[in-house]
């Protein structure tokens, strides 16, 4: 086995003769040095920004949902009412918060009943509470799941009986900008508030659906109109909800804490 | 002004557009021009990368082998684009979550290669820094100009702002959510691209062929 030939004479010539392979090592080797220099100066310098940006947006957003939220008043400041707990969802119940490595800990979920399409989920996850007067006045939880070709992570709060919705947001989606992408809408997210995500006998049965929501219809309270054009992004939001309300997600936690078990 | 710079800087602008005549960074104009705020960022973030990876480049362009050049404009290239993203998700942190993966993709833009490639590896440092501001410009006015078109009819907004009170919110416009989807931009694009030639014929391209009129006769 012949190797085929490397050392051919370069095209263009003109600048070979001082093209020696010493050089072209060390000016690549000087300028990849100093490339990663202002690169990384740049993404350590401006990581603790970025850090509390994000932070940041998630608060904004879970007062959003809350509807606590009011553009005057800075968000740190209003975050101040809003208590951090974590919940084991196996178990359905708040725990203490998990040491660092517990936090990292995931559990793949059943291809058959992972309806948000994210394959696995945390062990340990932080759900936020707001008291007024010592009684529950809202919980808010984390949700995610597959829309057309993107993730969406949101938040929805609850008022205190863990069924009736208070609002919903989603702080991080790349779906189509105008038709899936309206999941950012504030006319299409006025219409959560209010609705029930538990039906009498316990299932979850908040949904979106196309055509309107018929309000005669005898499962109104569960209904929200579906996004115009973009019924893949509705369906996925349908499934996440179907997930994270269900057996595998905040159900068993949430009839807890109706009953005051937990 | 010196003639060279000035040409070096207004010339992209029409008579040289990198979209509009070399038809080169269309997949940006696609995608972040459904609103003038991604839009507009998206210029100022080409503009400051073109403009120092064209000034870099130059700066180094006795030193670069030849037989590695492609390579080390992409290197200078990507460490100019993450830095820009990385100042934008410090500072303008909504928009960036709009502009999602585009702002990272101006490493693969074709005008910001070009530049170095064309102009920069060739020309003194200073003419090589204003070459990149006058193309990032010209960029960024069919970027605000597809933009302005794309959110006014699409959204009835310009900058966020309502300009066409839309008929779901009680107004009279109906929004065109065609101006929303990305062939939209390739039609206004092309209009673009009539308008301009048709202004400055000598835009326009000879064609490469052309049919031969056969007389019935010669024919038969």
């Amino acid at each position: 086995m012949s190797e085929p030939e490397h050392d051919k004479p370069t095209e263009s010539g003109a600048a070979s003769a001082d093209d020696g392979v010493g050089r072209t090592l060390v000016v690549a080797l000087v300028l990849c040095v100093a490339c990663s220099l202002v690169v990384s100066t740049a993404a350590v310098g401006l990581h603790p920004i970025q850090e509390a940006n994000r932070a940041l947006d998630r608060q904004r957003n879970i007062l959003l949902a809350a509807g606590l939220y009011t553009p005057e008043r800075n968000v740190a400041d209003l975050f101040g009412q809003v208590e951090t707990r974590w919940v084991d969802l196996s178990r359905g119940r708040f725990v203490d918060p998990p040491d660092r490595d517990a936090r990292e800990e995931q559990i793949s979920i059943p291809r058959a009943r992972d309806f948000a399409g994210i394959k696995t989920r945390p062990r340990y996850i932080e759900v936020y509470v707001v008291r007024e007067d010592g009684t529950l006045h809202s919980i808010i939880l984390p949700i995610w799941g597959l829309g057309l070709y993107s993730t969406l992570h949101g938040y929805i709060a609850l008022a205190g009986d863990d069924n009736t919705v208070q609002g919903i947001r989603f702080y991080e989606q790349g779906e189509t900008p105008g038709l899936g992408g309206e999941v950012d809408n504030p006319r299409w997210l006025d219409l959560w508030p209010g609705k029930r995500v538990y039906a009498d006998g316990g299932e979850p049965r908040l949904r979106l659906v196309k055509g309107g929501v018929d309000p005669n219809a005898a499962d109104a309270a569960h209904e929200v109109d579906a996004l115009t054009g973009a019924t893949l992004t509705s369906r996925g939001i349908s499934r996440m909800l179907q997930y994270w309300f269900g057996d595998d997600g905040y159900g068993p936690f949430l009839a807890g804490l109706r009953k005051g078990e937990v | 002004m010196q003639p060279e710079a000035k040409k070096a800087l207004f010339d992209p602008l029409v008579d040289n557009n990198p979209v509009a005549l070399q038809i080169l960074g269309i997949c940006p104009t696609l995608a972040v021009t459904t609103k003038l705020s991604t839009a507009f960022t998206m210029a100022i973030a080409l503009t400051v990368v073109l403009a120092f990876s064209n000034l870099s480049i130059s700066l180094i362009r006795k030193h670069i082998p030849n037989n590695i050049r492609i390579i080390v404009y992409m290197i200078v290239i990507a460490s100019l684009v993450i830095v820009v993203d990385q100042f934008i998700k410090a500072f303008a942190y909504s928009i960036s979550k709009q502009l999602s993966v585009f702002v990272g993709l101006i490493i693969t833009n074709c005008i910001v290669l070009g530049r170095a490639e064309a102009f920069a590896s060739k020309q003194p440092p200073v003419l090589s820094f204003l070459d990149g501001i006058g193309h990032g410009l010209g960029f960024s006015l069919v970027l605000m100009v597809v933009g302005t078109v794309r959110e006014l009819l699409g959204s009835g907004t310009l900058f966020g702002q309502t300009v066409l009170p839309l008929t779901r919110d009680g107004g009279w416009y109906q929004a065109n959510g065609m101006m929303l989807l990305a062939p939209t931009a390739f039609f206004l694009i092309g209009l673009l691209v009539w308008a301009v030639r048709t202004w400055k014929p000598a835009q326009v391209e000879k064609p490469e062929y052309r049919i031969r009129q056969v007389h019935r006769t010669e024919v038969l």
